[in-house]
């Protein structure tokens, strides 16, 4: 049976669609739990109500963006087996155990401590609260581990062999978990959420400190957020080089696709900016550095052959132009998160910041950057491994359900889109009032006493 | 290996409809309770759990995936549409803890009105499907052949009913253990006609399934210990009625527990080895054994049982009766009390965004 092409065009946008807004909330929340950890355990350290007051600040707007991040992974967890069957079918096998694996230790552990780090605070000994942090913030980088490791695994296929009626069966576990492509990859993405979050941090502390408003914890934020965008930054470039060096090594077509490059060269120029054309096969407006930049790019080399796109088979070429501007997208912003990073702490450690409003404003502005570079990563890796779904062995069309129908996806796809927006807009709106409120009072009840009546939020009391 | 995963399986899925049962039921209750205290009393007891409880479906699912490849791709292929359903009922009602106290009057409707109506049809689409697995589904050797609507049978319907009026009876049994005053008393004044009426629904399944398909019948016959079951669910029940009577409050959510334990047992008995009944078996849906194995020794024997014990951490965390200081919304009870005397809670929006 071969499966009805709009299906899997309405399939592939719908996956985008919902896979796209998923990784919204993890890029925000892998952070955000690893600095929660960070405030509780000062708090605990130093006593001071500072880092109390921005951690039940920090504490509210995690509950909103991970709630929407576990209700649209279930989503995400469900639509291998609804619309791509075949792919779960064949590569279940593979895949199944490392998504089993993802939800035994990450999705159980994050689900359930997280219930204790939302409403637990009295009910346990600080050091165990602090505890649940840690386990919410453990497992929300386990899960990005396995994730990355399944999808690295459709990017780069190894450990298997395929039996006689196509399915894909593991031979080594230990090759298809670790390897190189999937420490790079994993500490991409990794970086990429720290880095997300550093910012969201920062730009919070600028916008408080612009309306002039809780200024103690705004300069902790500022500080914080901007130090640790400043050590990660260069970080994250590195290991953006070092991905890259493995779609060189894996995937022609792709980084054909990437760069922009429609001949084979040796050595290798490379395109700054371009408009491809896919129909004439040629880059309009190309700016481009000359040979042999691009050898020195991609094989470090000085001499090398890198390949062009029309080498690759018709069939087998990617959309180029989604493929080359989301990269372009990301890497500029990775250089203009670096100024801004560097900027920033340079003057926060020396002059100050508060009274910078010119240096203040870009870093509030700065907050969707981390959140665009995710997404277009994202659109960079996988738009370039079509028209593969597992690179170089099943095709996304194989890959689909073959009895889906385009009504039925054509259903499925406005009920997400409508209800995906109602919950955006409506989640942005209570993050939104959340930050603009700021960090609230907390009385500092001894910690630890069980049960006190009034816990928290004593309004106007400024502790 | 193999058993090990089918008796996981069960597990999860077991846990997945006992827990997730009960605050899916919750939320069936709440538009049902007396007052907005009783709601925000309701909603306290469930919102630490709901969101582990949940995670058991993806367990649950992600062991299909991993373990019988073959059945995850059919079956949630073949349901395309209700699974669908199923995932935005999980939508609305998810958001709805988080959004529910940050919302203004109009808005905190709509999404009450999510929460309770996600409640409603994320079992029943459950019930249904399982129904549908009973009556059979169309299938050519590893593909799915059946049209969109196939499900709409109406013995699976009256399982999407059925699977309601159970999570609304365990929920009643939580919410006696689990709230005081207006809430409790609520809890035990609804608990009586859905524990009626869910015990004649099991009764009319059994004996239309048998009926319907002689091989269980068949199966009952192999496996007279399968008896235990029914009668093990109608000592509970008699459990649930006395303890009803002499007021044992934490007595309820135990027996109903069994009775829902028992039920799960009584289907499952039914058609194994089957894993889709009379077509597809156990063996012939299994993963490679390569997978199996990799997925045993970590994930199995180590990762399992420590899932188990911090879930029961969890609860163990989250024990007694629920207070006006608990759950979302909790720490603002007596600002609502302080600063809003003139208005209902459910107009003194607990807005904490306009504080400061
Ligand atoms: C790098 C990180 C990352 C990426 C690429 C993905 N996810 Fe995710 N996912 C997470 C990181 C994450 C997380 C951090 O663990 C979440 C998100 C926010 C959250 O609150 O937990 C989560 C939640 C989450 C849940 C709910 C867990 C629960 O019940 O608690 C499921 C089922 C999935 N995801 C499944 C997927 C699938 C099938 C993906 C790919 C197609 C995917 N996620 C991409
Ligand atoms: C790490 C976990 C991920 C896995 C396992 C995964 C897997 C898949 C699968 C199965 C498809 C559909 C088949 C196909 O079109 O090839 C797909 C397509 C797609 N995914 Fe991912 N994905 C992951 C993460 C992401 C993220 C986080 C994003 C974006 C933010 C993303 C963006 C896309 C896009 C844009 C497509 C459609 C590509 C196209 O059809 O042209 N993916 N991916
Ligand atoms: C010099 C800068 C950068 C370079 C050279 C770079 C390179 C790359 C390349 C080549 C890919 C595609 C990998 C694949 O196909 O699997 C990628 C993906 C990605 N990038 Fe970057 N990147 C850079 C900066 C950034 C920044 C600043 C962020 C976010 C803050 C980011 C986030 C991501 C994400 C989330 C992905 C998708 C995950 C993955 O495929 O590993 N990147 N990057």
């Amino acid at each position: 049976m071969t499966p009805d092409l709009t299906a899997v065009l309405l399939s592939r946008i719908q996956f985008a669609f919902t896979v796209s807004f998923h990784i919204i909330f993890p890029a925000f929340t892998i952070g955000l739990a690893a600095w929660l950890c960070v405030l509780e355990g000062l708090s605990q350290k130093t006593g001071l109500p500072v880092y109390r007051r921005l951690f039940e600040f920090w504490l509210k707007i995690f509950g909103v963006a991970f709630g929407l991040g576990v209700v649209s992974g279930i989503v995400m967890a469900f639509q291998f087996g609804s619309n791509w069957s075949e792919l779960s079918r064949r590569s279940g096998p593979i895949q199944g155990p490392l998504l089993a694996y993802e939800s035994f230790t990450a999705f159980a552990m994050e689900a359930s401590f997280f219930g204790v780090l939302m409403f637990g605070r009295h009910r346990v000994p600080p050091l165990m609260y602090l505890g649940s942090a840690i386990m919410v913030a453990l497992g929300t980088n386990l899960s990005s581990f396995w994730i990355l490791v399944n999808n690295s695994w459709m990017q780069v296929p190894t450990g298997f062999t395929i039996t006689a009626d196509g399915i894909f069966v593991p031979t080594d576990w230990r090759s298809i978990i670790l390897n190189n492509v999937v420490f790079v990859r994993v500490s991409h993405m990794i970086l990429a959420a720290y880095v997300t979050t550093s910012f969201c941090v920062a730009a919070t502390g600028a916008w408080h400190l612009l309306r002039g408003m809780h200024k103690a914890e705004a300069r902790v934020m500022l500080r914080m957020g901007l130090g640790l965008a400043a050590v990660l930054v260069p970080i994250q470039l590195i290991f953006g080089h070092l991905v890259g060096d493995y779609v060189v090594k894996h995937q022609p077509s792709k980084i054909a696709a990437i760069e922009g490059r429609w001949h084979d060269e040796q050595p290798a120029g490379e395109v700054l900016f371009a408009w491809p054309d896919e129909t004439t096969e040629t880059n309009r407006f190309e700016i481009r550095l000359p040979a042999p930049i691009g050898s020195l790019i991609d094989s470090s080399s000085l001499t090398s052959k890198e390949i062009g796109i029309k080498s690759i088979p018709l069939e087998d070429r990617p959309p180029i132009a989604i493929t080359f501007f989301a990269f372009r997208i990301m890497v500029g912003i990775g250089m203009l998160m670096l100024v801004l990073a560097w900027a920033g702490a340079f003057f926060a450690w020396t002059s100050g910041l508060e009274d910078r409003r010119r240096m203040l404003w870009p870093i509030f502005l700065s907050f969707p950057l981390g959140f665009l570079a995710t997404l277009t990563g994202w659109i960079t890796a996988e738009v370039g491994r079509q028209p593969w779904t597992i690179f170089g062995h099943l095709r996304t069309t194989e890959a689909a359900t073959p009895t889906l129908q385009s009504a039925e996806v054509v259903i499925s796809l406005l009920v997400f889109c409508s209800v995906y927006a109602l919950i955006f807009v409506f989640g942005t709106i209570y993050i939104y009032r959340l930050l603009r409120a700021g960090p609230g009072a907390v009385a500092l009840s001894p910690i630890g006493s069980p049960n006190p009546k009034r816990p928290m939020s004593v309004r106007g009391d400024t502790a | 290996m193999l058993e090990f995963w089918v008796g996981a399986l069960a597990l999860s899925l077991l846990l997945y409809v006992l827990l997730d049962g009960f605050d899916l039921g919750v939320g069936m209750l709440f538009p049902f309770a007396p007052d907005e205290r009783s709601r925000r009393h309701l909603l306290a007891s469930i919102s630490p759990v709901w969101d582990g409880n949940e995670t058991w479906l993806v367990v649950a699912a992600t062991i299909l995936f991993g373990a019988f490849p073959l059945i995850y791709s059919i079956a949630v292929s073949a349901f395309y549409l209700p699974v669908i359903l199923m995932l935005l009922s999980l939508i609305l009602r998810g958001v709805a803890f988080e959004f529910r106290y940050k919302a203004k009057p109009f808005m905190r409707r709509v999404w009450d009105m999510g929460f309770v109506g996600g409640s409603f049809v994320a079992p029943f689409v459950q019930g249904t499907l399982v129904g549908s697995f009973v009556v059979g589904l169309p299938i050519d050797g590893v593909h799915f052949v059946g049209g969109p609507f196939f499900w709409l049978h109406p013995l699976a319907l009256a399982c999407g009913v059925g699977m309601c009026i159970g999570n609304a009876m365990i929920a009643a049994c939580w919410i006696i253990g689990k709230t005081t005053g207006d809430a409790r008393a609520f809890g035990y004044r609804v608990l009586p006609g859905l524990a009626v009426a869910l015990i004649i629904f099991l009764i009319l399944a059994l004996t239309i399934s048998m009926s319907y398909k002689l091989q269980v019948l068949e199966r009952w016959s192999q496996r007279p210990a399968l008896m235990l079951l029914p009668v093990a669910a109608l000592l509970a029940a008699v459990g649930m009625a006395w303890g009803w009577k002499t007021q044992r409050d934490h007595w309820m959510f135990p027996c109903g527990a069994v009775i829902f334990a028992a039920a799960f047992g009584t289907l499952a008995g039914s058609f194994l080895p089957y894993m889709v009944p009379f077509t597809i078996t156990i063996e012939q849906a299994a993963s490679p054994s390569s997978s199996l194995e990799f997925m045993f020794w970590g994930a199995g024997l180590i990762v399992m049982p420590l899932t188990l014990l911090y879930t029961a951490a969890v609860y163990f965390i989250f024990r007694g009766r629920v207070t006006d200081a608990d759950g979302y919304g909790g720490e603002d009870a007596e600002d609502v009390q302080l600063t809003a005397n003139s208005s209902t809670g459910a107009s003194a929006v607990a807005d904490e965004a306009q504080r400061g």
